[in-house]
């Protein structure tokens, strides 16, 4: 069957003189009965405007059909093509080959999740972890009958840290979660600071008992390589940072103060400014 | 060989996944962890100060002679080693801790956010004035 499209690889265009890169991937078989992961060379073009992803799929379209990773979007949204690459944790598809020149260029699974196969990793402990953090507007009082309005420096109070994207890069990079499993871990935590700051929620105490236990916030020991590995400049670590210094407000205000007088964490959104309406 | 006679009893819905075993030595493996690593023993010598201090201020406590033994201990070269050891170690620590203290806090001036390096520098800057307490105390 002729193909319906132009045969990207055989555009030489674009090759850098360097002409190729060899990959290095890891692969593992449990269907063939490995026991454990192995490594295995590819050679690929290598082009200016191919990402490592690109790499993969050149391998999976043109050599080896077998190997299985995760991809969709192709433009660092979805959040599902995270690897190691020369054991850092990236997004694959934004990981360009010519800054891995001259090679060979190692692709691994996610480290602190087990693989299922080849560069596929198992994610049901992130999937469980996030749920308990409570991670939507929890507010008693009924939502009011039109939108719920926030001013600009409202929005700006939590907006970093919404911009996650699950990538899970933060819990590869995370050396106390490949301690403790248990751990809640970056992206957990910062998801629930990114509700505490929204001005429309009040579940600042409710999500204070899953995340200021030794499993929460104080399982972290700020490495900060959370922050580093992140795509989306959420900054993890300082939300967990934050997270301690609120954590440790409201306990010596539940111990001096009232009941009445405990409201919002210290850290809770700015009061909306005169002339700022919404 | 079809997936389910395969040995080590994968099946289609339970895949044996591969753990990674964490290595021993993943702490010497990137220059972030190590210094964490440093940072969390730097505390034993924070400890370490501390004591010195709570037996300096007993020593004087109990007195002229006491002072003196305690004086004559402090000078001992192995004590002498630890405490420069130790100084390395609780600079590090201060300095570390200053540097992450932006990402801690978030301080409002007028409803501005205080820029990171202005909370860096301020803790410096108390660093500097209370070492010069203490210089001025020790000297005056
Ligand atoms: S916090 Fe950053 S690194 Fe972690 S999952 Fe979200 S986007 Fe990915
Ligand atoms: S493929 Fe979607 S983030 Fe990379």
């Amino acid at each position: 069957m002729a193909d319906t499209y132009p045969d990207v690889t055989a555009d030489t265009g674009t090759d850098l003189d360097t002409g190729t890169i060899t990959m290095r991937v890891t692969r593992y078989r449990p269907e063939d009965g490995e026991l454990e992961p192995t490594t295995q060379d590819y050679q690929i073009p290598l082009r200016k405007d191919w990402a490592v992803l690109d790499g993969l799929n050149h391998i999976k379209d043109h050599i080896d059909a077998t190997l299985s990773y995760r991809w969709s979007c192709r433009m660092g949204i979805c959040g599902s093509c995270g690897m190691l690459v020369n054991g850092e944790p990236k997004l694959t598809c934004e990981a360009f080959l010519t800054d891995y020149a001259p090679g060979p260029v190692r692709v691994e699974p996610l480290a602190n999740f087990p693989v299922i196969r080849d560069l596929v990793v198992e994610i049901g402990s992130f999937m469980r972890k996030l749920p308990q953090v409570k991670p939507w507007i929890i507010d008693e009082a009924p939502p009011p009958a039109g939108e719920h309005r926030q001013t600009p420096a409202q929005v700006a109070e939590y907006q970093q840290y919404s911009m996650c994207i699950n990538c899970m890069l933060c819990y590869s990079a995370c050396p106390i979660v490949g301690l403790d499993e248990h751990f809640l871990g970056p992206a957990a935590i910062a998801l629930a600071q990114r509700y505490n700051l929204d001005s429309r929620d009040q579940g600042v105490l409710d999500r204070l008992e899953v995340l200021s236990t030794d499993e929460g916030i104080w399982g972290c020991t700020f490495v900060g390589e959370c922050t580093t590995a992140c795509p989306k400049h959420v900054d993890p670590a300082g939300a967990i940072q934050r997270y301690k210094l609120s954590a440790a407000t409201e306990s010596l205000k539940a111990f001096v103060l009232p009941k009445s007088r405990r409201a919002r964490a210290t850290n809770g959104p700015a009061p909306a400014k005169e002339g700022d309406t919404p | 060989m079809t997936v389910k006679d395969a040995p080590g009893g994968y099946t289609d819905f339970h895949p044996r996944w591969y753990r990674r075993p964490m290595p021993v030595f993943w702490w010497v493996r990137r220059r972030s962890y190590l210094a964490f690593v440093a940072r969390e023993l730097s505390s034993v010598f924070v400890a370490w100060f501390v004591a010195f201090l709570l037996l300096l201020i007993r020593a004087v406590g109990q007195g002229e002679a006491a002072y003196q033994r305690y004086l004559d201990w402090a000078a001992n070269p192995f004590i002498i080693a630890v405490n420069v050891v130790a100084l390395g170690f609780v600079v590090f620590h201060a300095i570390t801790w200053f540097n992450l203290a932006p990402q801690a806090m978030v301080v409002r001036m007028r409803g501005q956010r205080v820029p990171p390096s202005m909370i860096a520098g301020g803790n410096y800057l108390a660093w500097l004035v209370a070492s010069a307490i203490v210089i001025w105390i020790v000297l005056a």
